[in-house]
């Protein structure tokens, strides 16, 4: 919403300074965007006539303009490119060495296909008044030449533009905020009032509404014998102050009215009228050239005026341009009616059009205003284009304001936190426009029709509040009682932050990527289910939402392959889906590693370097279980995982095969292909959710230590086996041999090449024995020592390395 | 000289001649062996007198102490020149480069690290952190937050929606945490309070925006938090969170459907070559939103505004982490770029906690 100082001022009695009343209409909830002081940044542009426009020689598209820059000068040359540049236009000139804003250039002399040219025309986009650069500036033909264009234009006067929430549809006119402000103090409000203007004869045309869902409210009123054309300079100047282009006076009223009274109007030239209006829904098929020279494809969808010939304007958005007002009108039809704010909205949304009137009508505007408004307009129509005023037709608008607030005064204080005295909120309250009944402890407050946003208590409040000043507020420390302090992380929580941090202490980096990925990507990891595909994505390839974190990594890993960056190990912990339920939306922790970038160290390194391995993600699998604190004795691995995973180097973490925990291994062939990544790659996914929760433990203390008091024994073994035994086999069939006895097995050598068969491998296993009770005898070892060898050999089909 | 003294010397010069421990054993073997010079004198005691044995006695073992003591002087000598050749010949390049611990190595993105700092301060607040799903309802994103029907956040021009249903219905991405908010509201009872952090979704893509960022709300009801609550909770958190002593924080009615009153939080502060130093200069920079849950939006979780009553705010995660660690651009958050994370990431001991310091 823009308007300027002079503006305010017609509504407001004020001696407040600029910065002070921008100040509190920030402070009050109309937050002042930008103040711009156009008189300064203008100062060089001037009012100027062209004398003559002769075709460029040299150029179809140019012309040559003499041009009377005034104060007796002698005719300067410029070469203009606007279509509208023409013998008798007066417009706007810049000299050499003007800084032209809309341009971002300081302009000089310049030779133009061969001829001079020492200064320019101007457009209002150029001179950033408004949108517009069709062409240059046309200036009504009495505008002073010689006589600064800022000046003359009204621009001196600050503008100010509010970034207004859109609850406050009073304050689309200057009128309502004048408002805001004299209830804060900053001046009187001027409200002479409206007097109702006598209709001297029966409107001829009637008006018919079909759906008063749609349309509230009519009212219609003709006014006969006006003499249209360029509207009085204090109207233009008020229009352009703001960056709208006045067009003549009858339309240049109606957007008066629009942003000094928040009270949209629509103007018929009646002779274009045929018949009565109806209100009724587009018919499939109806078009409409609109007042912008766009002609609009309707449906029952769209709200519109119509008269016996189709079609004449889109309700409450913007009027035809075949009954549009013009020089050659006389009779002039004045709508001022209500629409529906939701309709309006859709309609104006399915069309693209922002105009000034479908931004009031969103949000409401004052339904009691409807015929008032209609009464000033029509007081303004006659004094600038004379005629005689009809009776008004009003259909609808059966607008009974009944919005009274049983509102008890401590209310302020408990929502607020602030004491109020009811003197001061009676004067805040009337000032707003509200009728405060009673002297408390409960009062009755009626709410003004413009306050269409006001209905409850918190909302009286919030009136009183805002205008007494937030910052009168005192902040009061919020005591966060006696209740213990216990940790507020749940259990999910924790397992996202360890799984992190363990991860970034493997030497992986966080990425974060998006929740949606493509349809083929989200297939190829089991997801694409119809419940989670986005009706309205943001681009065709972030279409469904992830089952797994993977595809977005391996893009990641790819993306900064491309950058030169190869040995990358990135990880992410976040939200996969797996249905559109809560219950089926998991947190993942997921990683892959390319290149050098291995568990044991990145890069090529004197000390060794090796190329990751499927076995590194396992390991990184393995950190996320253990910082997320799983079971880890519980865990069995299993070969082979997932579809997207290499079938032979990839395997599978589970608690029994009903509770899969996560997959690692090396990425399938295919699955890089389908992803354009380059391998081999590494990765590893882990679901936070399927980690059994830890048992409740009553106290912190941990299990008493048992410590033995006999040293323990160590024994190696090699065994010879097929290449396709499992090392996990050996250490199980060792390990069960005698779950007291033996504490630990550890895998110290594979060994597969020279001296042994090429179908066999020797694996090393290195047992600890720890004696319970008393020390064990050489034999008694030698005992343990061949039942291992002799269960091993039995559940592997292995033999003793000689 | 006596044959005696004529030995020591003798053996005494073999033992300064000894060039090496095996010289020197050699040595030791003639002299005190059991076929020794001297150990061959000890044995003639036997066949003498008493009171020659005495006199020769004492001479011989005076001898034998010498060349013991000889001996070992000689050992160290000979044993410490060893060490020192062998130390002399034992050398390794020092200069060769670490290969970087992981921990080292490893990143932490910024979005988390600011997501545990906000975490922590809460906490220590007193409040308990809430999450929950991103695919929500229409009715939990919008209804039941007090959006009217037809309000434009409600249109697939702004919102993500999933296909309808058999029914009509249709999911949607939430748009805010508040529908966190609601789920709390209609599983606990008050008194509540909670912060819900988590990633929201806008159908917005430029140079500010992105189509999932994150956000982190607060919400209080009880029977007794008012505005000046408010603007406490939020002025300690922001002078925690970005760790200055003092901060300047402007509080202007604005317009949410889900509270009122509504407010905007704007913070004092000057822009200086790409680094915002907050406290101080001329600029308003606007953090967050918040106000008094709408009496409606309490009714819609079956809480009784005439009972109770509380606030809420909200705040871009994104926008705070770029803020607090200088980062320029919102998109760079989702670009995975190693050079990036490298930079703006935190190790993983780098914990945030209040006793430690947040980020340092």
């Amino acid at each position: 919403m823009k308007f300027t100082l002079s503006w305010l001022k017609e509504h407001l009695d004020t001696d407040e300074p600029l910065e002070k009343l921008a100040e509190k209409l920030t402070m009050i909830g109309l937050e002042v965007e930008s103040i711009e002081d156009k008189a300064k940044a203008l100062a060089p542009f001037s009012i100027a006539r062209v004398i003559s426009a002769e075709q460029h020689p040299n150029a179809d598209r140019l012309r040559v303009c003499m041009v009377d820059t005034g104060n007796g000068a002698a005719p300067v040359q410029v070469v203009c490119g606007a279509p509208n540049a023409r013998a008798g236009l007066v417009s706007v000139f810049s000299p050499p060495g003007t800084f032209i804003p809309g341009k971002n250039i300081t302009l000089g002399v310049g030779t133009i296909r061969g001829v001079e040219s020492r200064g320019m025309l101007c457009s209002a986009a150029e001179l950033e008044i408004s949108e517009d650069h069709d062409g240059i500036m046309e200036l009504p033909a009495d505008a002073p030449i010689g006589k600064g264009y800022a000046e003359w234009a009204g621009l001196g006067d600050p503008v100010l533009e509010i970034n207004l929430t859109p609850n406050r549809q009073d304050c689309t006119g200057v009128h309502g905020i004048a408002r805001d402000l004299s209830a804060a103090d900053m001046g009187k409000l001027i409200d002479p009032g409206i007097k109702q203007i006598k209709g001297e004869f029966p409107c001829p045309v009637k008006v018919s509404v079909g759906d008063a869902t749609l349309c509230p409210g009519f009212a219609l009123r003709l006014v006969r014998g006006v003499k249209n054309g360029p509207s009085p300079e204090w109207l233009q100047k008020r229009l352009t102050s703001i960056g709208l282009r006045p067009i003549n006076a009858l339309v240049d009223i109606t957007n008066f009215m629009t942003y000094d009274r928040a009270r949209p109007l629509h103007v018929f030239d009646a002779k274009k009228v045929t018949g009565n209006l109806t209100v009724r829904r587009a018919k499939d098929g109806e078009s409409l050239l609109a007042l912008d020279g766009r002609t609009y494809t309707l449906d029952p969808s769209i709200c519109v005026i119509a008269d016996e010939h189709g079609v004449e304007s889109l309700a409450g958005i913007m009027g035809g341009e075949t009954s549009g007002c013009d020089e050659n009108t006389t009779d002039v039809l004045i709508e001022s009616a209500l629409w529906n704010e939701i309709n309006i909205a859709q309609t104006g949304r399915k069309l693209g059009i922002n105009s000034d009137a479908r931004y009031r009508f969103e949000r409401g505007v004052d339904p009691a205003f409807m015929v008032p408004g209609l009464e000033l307009a029509t007081k303004l129509v006659m004094e600038l284009c004379g005629g005689t005023p009809s009776e008004t037709v009003v259909v609808g608008n059966a607008f009974g304001d009944d919005r009274i607030i049983d509102f008890p005064l401590s209310e302020v204080k408990r929502l607020a936190g602030i004491e109020v005295p009811l003197v001061e909120m009676r004067r805040i309250l009337v000032h707003l426009g509200f009728m405060v009944a009673g002297n408390g402890p409960v009062v009755k407050i009626a709410v003004p029709s413009w306050r269409t946003d006001v209905h409850g208590k918190a909302d009286i409040v919030e009136e009183v509040v805002r205008i007494v000043g937030v910052d009168k507020v005192p902040m009061t420390p919020f005591e966060r009682g006696d209740d213990a302090r216990k940790p507020v992380l749940t259990t999910m929580q924790n397992r996202i932050r360890r799984a992190k941090r363990a991860l970034a202490a493997s030497g992986m980096v966080e990425a974060v990527t998006w929740s949606f990925i493509s349809k083929p990507h989200a297939e190829m990891f089991g997801g694409g289910q119809a419940e989670l595909v986005l009706a309205n994505p943001i681009a065709s390839d972030l279409s469904d939402m992830r089952p797994s974190l993977l595809p977005g990594l391996v893009a990641a890993a790819q993306a900064n392959a491309n950058r030169g960056y190869q040995d990358v190990a990135l990880f992410e912990v976040g939200q996969v889906f797996k249905g559109d339920k809560p219950e089926n939306q998991f947190v993942a922790a997921s990683g892959v590693r390319h290149g050098f970038a291995s568990a044991n160290g990145m890069g090529r390194h004197w000390s060794g370097s090796a190329m990751t391995d499927a076995l590194d993600a396992k390991a990184d699998a393995f950190a996320v279980l253990a910082a997320a604190g799983a079971p880890m004795q519980a865990l069995q691995i299993v070969p082979g995982g997932a579809s997207w995973l290499h079938p032979g180097r990839s395997g599978t973490i589970q608690i029994g095969p009903q509770n899969v925990l996560g997959y690692f291994g090396e990425l399938h062939p295919r699955t890089l292909e389908a992803l354009g990544a380059d391998g081999p790659l590494m990765a590893f996914e882990v679901i936070l959710d399927r980690i059994p929760d830890a048992k409740k433990k009553p106290t912190r203390a941990k299990p008493v230590l048992e410590l033995s008091a006999f040293q323990p024994v160590s024994r190696d073994f090699a065994f010879i086996v097929d290449r396709t035994v499992k090392a996990g086999d050996i250490v199980r069939a060792a390990q069960g041999v005698d779950k007291k006895l033996i504490t630990d097995v550890s895998v110290f050598d594979v060994y597969e090449g020279k001296g042994i068969d090429p179908d066999k491998k020797s694996v090393a296993i290195a047992v600890t024995i720890q004696p319970r009770e008393k020390t064990l005898t050489d034999q008694e070892i030698d005992a343990v020592a061949a039942k291992i060898v002799a269960e091993v050999t039995k559940k592997t089909g292995g033999t003793l390395r000689g | 000289m006596s044959d005696l003294a004529a030995l020591e010397k003798s053996v005494l010069d073999d033992i300064a001649a000894a060039g090496d421990e095996a010289a020197l054993e050699a040595v030791r073997v003639a002299a005190l062996g059991k076929k020794g010079s001297i150990s061959a004198l000890l044995a003639t005691l036997g066949k003498m007198s008493p009171d020659e044995r005495k006199t020769e006695g004492a001479k011989i073992n005076l001898a034998k102490d010498k060349v013991t003591q000889a001996l070992t002087a000689r050992r160290d000598v000979l044993k410490s020149a060893a060490l020192d050749a062998r130390l002399a010949s034992e050398t390794i390049d020092v200069t060769l480069p670490l290969r970087e611990a992981p921990a080292e190595q490893g990143r932490i993105h910024p979005l988390s690290q600011v997501f545990e700092e906000v975490n922590t301060i809460f906490a220590d607040m007193g409040f308990a952190i809430a999450e929950g799903p991103d695919i929500e309802t229409d009715d939990y994103n919008f209804t039941k937050l007090n959006f009217p029907e037809g309000h434009p956040a409600r249109e697939m021009h702004d919102t993500f929606f999933f296909n309808p249903k058999e029914d009509g219905s249709r999911m949607l991405l939430r748009t805010h945490t508040s529908p966190v908010q609601v789920r709390t509201m209609l599983s606990q009872k008050p008194p509540i309070r909670v912060v819900c952090p988590g990633r929201t979704y806008r159908i917005d893509s430029d140079a500010t925006h992105t189509p999932q960022f994150h956000q982190v709300e607060g919400l209080v009801i009880d029977k007794g938090s008012h505005l000046g609550h408010l603007k406490w909770i939020l002025h300690e958190f922001c002078k925690a969170f970005f760790e200055v002593d003092h901060i300047n924080m402007r509080f202007r009615p604005s317009f949410f459907p889900f509270t009122e009153p509504s407010l905007e939080v704007d913070i004092q502060c000057r822009r200086d070559k790409g680094e915002i130093r907050f406290g101080e200069g001329e600029d308003w920079l606007e953090i967050l939103g918040c106000g008094m849950v709408h009496p409606n939006v309490l009714r819609a979780c079956d809480i009784d505004p005439d009972v109770y009553q509380g606030f809420a705010w909200g705040m871009g995660l994104d926008r705070i982490a770029m803020l607090k660690y200088g980062i320029a651009d919102l998109r760079q958050l989702f670009e995975n770029d190693v050079r990036w994370l490298n930079h703006y990431g935190f190790k993983p001991l780098d914990v945030p906690t209040l006793a430690g310091g947040l980020s340092t």
